[in-house]
């Protein structure tokens, strides 16, 4: 299976619905769409994850470099997940406590900090 | 000992066919359906790495994979041919521009934390003729009939 990139603007947020396998092979595509989204002007993301199979080491680097790209323009990343092996990969390396993770996207829609 | 081999160029979208075929040696080979996941990404990790490895130092050789079934104990060992520096040494054929020599180190090292934190049983060599990442999950033999 392939990557699938889609998307939508809620409010002033952007999501971004992920499905498929976001390893070394397609997380390239990921970071292209994450880097299009900032230099159109969209600063608030919130990336679905809940459609993704499959979560490397290469995929975390694209997120961390979108948050970087957000954070640049006050900006913000969160992301919806509830997958036990993909959140596995999150705690495992430490970044739960740099991504906002939310149980469904209107939760993350809706939060503010 | 049984044992199958891999070997494959390094380009990215051959790692998935080798996260597909380590996943299906190493349910043969007893390793619990709940590990799956991990051996899956674990291999992708250190097939990833290798990859990376090969390409920024222009190594034309495959990638070796060796899914090795032992009597209680399933292996895998991904090798590469890059000339291994030490840590923290910046590697003489680095291309000067931007920032990518960093970040190319840093994702290197983020797939070396992955596989720490997943498997256990873990060793990577390095050597001047290439590193060797070995990895082991328990198996569980098959049920015996009792009759």
């Amino acid at each position: 299976m392939d990557l699938s990139l889609s998307t939508r603007t809620v409010g002033d947020r952007t999501v971004v619905e992920v499905g498929g396998e976001i390893d070394v092979y397609t997380a390239p595509k990921l970071r292209e769409q994450l880097v299009e989204l900032v230099n159109d002007g969209s600063f608030h993301l919130v990336v679905d994850m809940e459609g993704v199979d499959f979560l490397d080491s290469t995929g975390l680097g694209v997120l961390v470099g979108g948050l970087k790209r957000v954070r640049a323009h006050e900006g913000s990343l969160r992301l919806v997940c509830n997958q036990e092996r993909i959140l596995k990969i999150f705690r495992i390396t430490g970044l739960t406590k740099v991504f906002p993770i939310h149980t469904s996207v209107e939760e993350a829609v809706a939060a503010t900090d | 000992m049984a044992t199958v081999e891999l070997r494959f160029s390094a380009l990215p979208e051959h790692v998935r066919t080798a996260r597909l075929v380590a996943a299906a040696v190493a349910r043969r080979a007893g390793v619990d359906e709940a590990v799956l996941d991990e051996v899956r990404l674990a291999v992708g990790e250190a097939c990833t790495r290798a990859v990376g490895l090969h390409q920024s130092a222009g190594i034309s050789a495959p990638v070796r994979v060796s899914l090795i079934e032992e009597e209680k104990q399933f292996s895998i060992e991904v090798g590469d041919e890059a000339p291994h520096t030490v840590p923290g040494d910046k590697s003489p054929g680095a291309q000067g521009g931007a920032d990518g020599v960093d970040v190319e180190t840093e994702e290197d090292e983020m797939g070396l934390a992955v596989i720490s934190g997943l498997v256990d049983d873990v060793e990577v060599t390095a050597g001047e003729n290439g590193g060797l990442i070995r990895m082991s999950w328990p198996t569980t033999p098959p049920a015996t009939l009792v009759s």
